[in-house]
């Protein structure tokens, strides 16, 4: 049969639907707001702030104004400077302790996922009986034994951290690791250390580094819950969770110490946890056609 | 044909947006059933065939558009309000589809299944219900119906889940039934069995049939008449007899052609249609067969033919170069 | 199914065992002379001595672990060195409001999640899926101390209907038992419906698309009961192992919640406890809940082989 020349109906018009998923406005203004509390944490001290320490006592529970933009709280101290050195310390702990649960629990996850056998049974095993204790419970009864500092607070909840992260590298190390260019690796005569730090780290990195980010504000979450109840960060360091605590106790007079750093609390964990969910979307291993 | 059409497809087209562009799926398709007769519909995969079922039962996808009437009973489907349809269906129109392991519930009982079909429309308490639920069951020659009721669709093989599906098609008497290739996802030696138990049905209920097969093989000797479709549009179509002795579209013979026959040689090439179907999105301006067609010449692939009547009363196709006749080539 | 039981409480002994032995090593391995805090300012280095012979801290770390196990076997938990109370009394006065709590909670969760789930998995894609599936992920940024203040802001302060802080047992008040919880138990239930809401939409879209749901159709079902029987079960598994899992997030809730809104439960006992260096309460309450959180996803899984008997026969 020869080819046939032929002529598309042009009736039929042919209008292709854009199947690449943008990263959306909301995305950018979540990383806008990350940088922008990120930005002022860092650089606090080159802000013009009172000290977030100094007690006005006649200024108490101020509003607005001039000289105290966000008026001041319970004690007379500045509610601005404080939001902002209590983002540093939320964010200290909110960024260190998942780094804990990220580095040891993403390379107990990798090793267990590309080496099964005993060593992963192992692994799993002690992650499922850690994870049989529900986490602030925990949280709470180790900061009672080991007692309130800053470490320690990061310490714990970096911890408790690592067996969600070690699923998560488990669990894309298992996909992974039956693709393709892994085997042609080991075909290749590759090492076990050259495949698991050329082949498996760079494609593990980027879900975990999307689950860090999750990770993130469960952080931040859970740092201003015990600082709420007292149980966090010690006096006199403040954090966005001890500013709400305290805010409760005026939430008849002045609701607004309690609202404002409640407020930024939730956009920042909201930022995170949007930027965390489309980059897990983005690189979820399963998805992609490799 | 006796008496008049029970179910008449008229004018229908379905189409279909998606991402890469409009779909035709069915093309101004005409049909037509009555009474207590078979009309098999026979295509390869993609040809439209169970877009046509979904179309006549109204089930089409969300985004899918219908044009065309649709009459059954004097009534016409495409317009009618959303509660008469829903009493019509299970009723008087029913279906069977082709994987019984996926078109039954798996987390709800055979006897569930059933019950709640004759409940629905029969109005019929809990007691009675389970009797003619396991008499139905009995009369699709399923084994031990009373222990069944309580089993799960997973439990019972691929011919006894069919079995139960036309169990459920059949429980309420309907008018018409639609079987959407009832065999296809079965072992060849059930088969047999599925279609005589639907053929036997059939006949004792005086109940209008449409077999939806990609199997020529399926509807001879079992169907009143059959429509050939090919890339959505109907291409020939004629009593089951004519068809088999009097073809006139290639695609048929070339259908015909591709069953294996019993009596043939050993190792004898099966002659399979080369080529493949149209792209449904990128409708040709001729004969979407021309492509894959022995006798095309130029004409074919300028113009679309249309249906026309053949000599023999209810035979019609559509080609520019039917077989045995001196318009087409000699074959 | 009884095989399957059997089989599932098998696995069950090793991991309460190493949750027991979790609990204790926390408690044994860190710093702090638990006879050195009961003596407090009565302490000298005799007494100090002669307590820990008593409390038998002076033996190897195995044997203390053994005789404590063993006397958790036997029901002793401990005592506590502040109240006199045996850790099961204290558990035992504080569990009902806790479990009230968490249970209205749960409830609660499951009103606002299942029907919304339902709602937007029909109308997959419109405009009011996307909100409601937008405000779902927000809510998950709120955790629950905020929720908490919010609604006490609102209902307490400003509108006024409803106690900010309280607890009236339910044998003396229903009513006003179940308005102290109203907002306690709506504060855990705004964290946890949109998890529930996003894992059951995901599931019925899913399940929508399946060929039984248009052969339900087909067979001129009620809307309600093809969304209800035939869409919702198939699509509850994941929803019930997500509320399982929930419950331990739930047990974290109700610290915060608890210690909020004043109510005496076992959250508040384990704050309690953490402030006076209660050690003894503060191991035994641990050991406790950990178990309890055991025990439900082992009920979880049960639930789960119920719904779907393919897994009973070992198919899924």
């Amino acid at each position: 049969m020869a080819t046939l020349e032929l002529s598309v109906d042009e009736a039929a018009a042919v209008s292709p639907v854009r199947r690449t998923r943008r990263l959306g406005l909301l995305f950018w203004i979540a990383i806008g707001w990350m940088t922008f509390v990120f930005a002022l944490a860092a650089f606090a001290d080159l802000l013009p702030l009172p000290s977030p320490f100094h007690m006005d006592m006649l200024e108490r529970r101020a509003p607005m104004s001039a000289e105290h933009w966000l008026g001041t709280d319970g004690l007379g101290r500045d509610v601005l400077s404080r939001l902002i050195y209590g983002a540093r310390i939320s964010l200290i702990v909110g960024l260190c302790a998942p780094v804990i649960g990220l580095t040891i629990g993403g390379a107990l996850g990798i090793l267990a996922g590309y080496f099964r056998g005993r060593f992963e049974t192992l692994v799993v095993g002690s992650m499922d009986t850690l994870l049989a204790f529900p986490p602030l419970i925990l949280a709470l009864a180790v900061t009672a034994y080991l007692g309130q500092s800053l470490v320690n607070l990061t310490a714990i909840l970096g911890v408790l951290g690592i067996p969600a992260f070690m699923r998560v590298a488990r669990a894309t190390t298992l996909t992974l690791a039956r693709r393709e260019f892994v085997i042609a690796a080991q075909a290749l005569g590759a090492s076990h250390a050259r495949i698991l730090l050329r082949e498996l780290l760079p494609n593990v990195f980027l879900p975990l580094f999307a689950f860090f980010l999750l990770g993130v504000a469960i952080t931040i979450v859970v740092e201003g819950a015990l600082s709420f109840l007292g149980l966090g960060v010690p006096p006199p360091i403040s954090s966005w969770g001890i500013m709400i605590g305290e805010g409760r106790e005026s939430l008849e007079i002045a609701p607004r110490l309690a609202f404002i750093p409640a407020v930024t609390m939730f956009l920042t964990v909201l930022s995170f946890n949007l930027v965390g969910d489309t980059l897990r979307a983005l690189t979820d291993p399963r998805q992609g056609a490799l | 044909m006796t008496g008049p059409a029970l179910l008449s497809v008229e004018d229908v087209s379905v189409n279909l947006p998606t991402p890469r562009g409009n779909l035709r799926a069915v093309d101004r398709v005409d049909l037509s059933v009555g009474a207590g007769r078979t009309l098999g519909i026979v295509g390869e995969s993609g040809c439209g065939k169970t877009m046509l079922s979904r179309a006549i039962l109204q089930l089409l996808p969300k985004k899918a558009m219908l044009s065309g009437r649709v009459m059954f009973d004097g009534e016409d489907l495409v317009r009618l309000d959303r509660e008469r349809l829903r009493k019509l269906r299970g009723r008087s129109l029913a279906v069977v589809f082709q994987d019984p392991m996926t078109s039954l519930n798996p987390v709800l009982t055979i006897g569930t299944q059933l019950i709640e079909t004759l409940q629905e429309h029969l109005e019929l308490d809990g007691v009675a219900a389970k009797m003619r639920s396991i008499e139905l069951l009995a009369a699709v020659g399923i084994p031990a119906p009373e222990q069944r009721l309580a089993q799960y669709p997973h439990q019972l093989s691929g011919g006894m889940r069919q079995r139960v599906a036309i169990a459920i098609a059949l429980s309420c008497e309907p008018k018409l039934l639609i079987a959407d290739e009832p065999t296809t996802a079965l072992d060849v030696t059930i088969q047999a069995q599925i279609l005589d138990l639907l053929a036997r049905e059939q006949r004792r209920r005086h109940m209008a049939m449409i077999i939806i097969t990609h199997d020529l093989g399926v509807v001879a000797g079992r169907t009143d008449e059959v429509a050939v479709m090919y890339a959505g549009r109907v291409v020939e179509r004629a009593p089951t007899p004519d068809l088999f002795k009097k073809m006139r579209m290639p695609y048929t013979e070339a259908l015909l052609a591709a069953i294996p026959k019993i009596d043939a040689k050993p190792h004898t090439p099966l002659p399979a249609i080369s080529g493949r179907p149209p792209d449904p999105t990128r409708p040709l301006k001729g004969c979407s067969f021309s492509p894959r067609c022995k006798y095309a010449w130029a004409q074919c692939q300028i113009e679309k033919p249309r249906l026309e009547d053949a000599d023999s009363p209810g035979h019609q196709y559509a080609c520019f170069r039917p077989l045995n006749t001196t318009a087409g080539a000699l074959t | 199914m009884l095989g399957f039981v059997a089989q599932r409480l098998l696995y069950l002994v090793p991991v309460l065992l190493a949750v027991s032995l979790l609990t204790f090593l926390i408690a044994s391995l860190l710093p702090g002379d638990l006879a050195y805090t009961i003596l407090g300012d009565q302490a000298t280095p005799e007494k100090v001595a002669a307590l820990r012979h008593d409390m038998g801290l002076d033996q190897p770390i195995w044997w203390r672990y053994l005789s404590w196990l063993g006397n958790v076997l036997q029901g002793d938990f401990g005592r506590s060195f502040r109240t006199g109370q045996t850790v099961l009394q204290a558990v035992a006065e504080r569990l009902p409001v806790s479990l009230e709590l968490m249970l209205l909670a749960q409830i609660g969760a499951l009103t606002i999640g299942i029907p919304l789930a339902i709602a937007c998995a029909v109308r997959s894609g419109s405009p009011f899926d996307r909100f409601m599936t937008g405000t779902a992920f927000s809510m998950l940024s709120v955790p629950a101390f905020l929720s908490a203040i919010l609604l006490i802001y609102l209902f307490a302060v400003e509108l006024r209907w409803l106690p900010a802080t309280g607890y009236i047992p339910f044998h003396e008040d229903p009513v006003g038992n179940l308005r102290c919880f109203l907002l306690p138990a709506l504060t855990l239930a705004l964290g946890e419906w949109p998890v529930l809401m996003r894992v059951l939409r995901s599931d019925m879209i899913a399940t929508l698309q399946e060929d039984y749901i248009a052969m339900a159709r087909a067979k001129g079902l009620k809307p309600s009961r093809i969304l209800l029987v035939h869409a919702l079960k198939p699509s509850s598994l994941t929803l019930v192992t997500v509320t399982g899992i929930n419950i331990g997030r739930l047990i974290g809730g109700t610290v915060i919640v608890e210690s909020i809104f004043a109510l005496p439960g076992i959250g508040r006992l384990l704050l309690n406890a953490i402030f006076t260096r209660d050690l003894i309460i503060l191991q035994g309450v641990v050991l406790i809940v950990a178990l309890g959180y055991v025990m439900i996803n082992f009920i979880v899984d049960l639930l789960y082989a119920a719904l779907d008997p393919r897994i009973r026969h070992g198919h899924a």
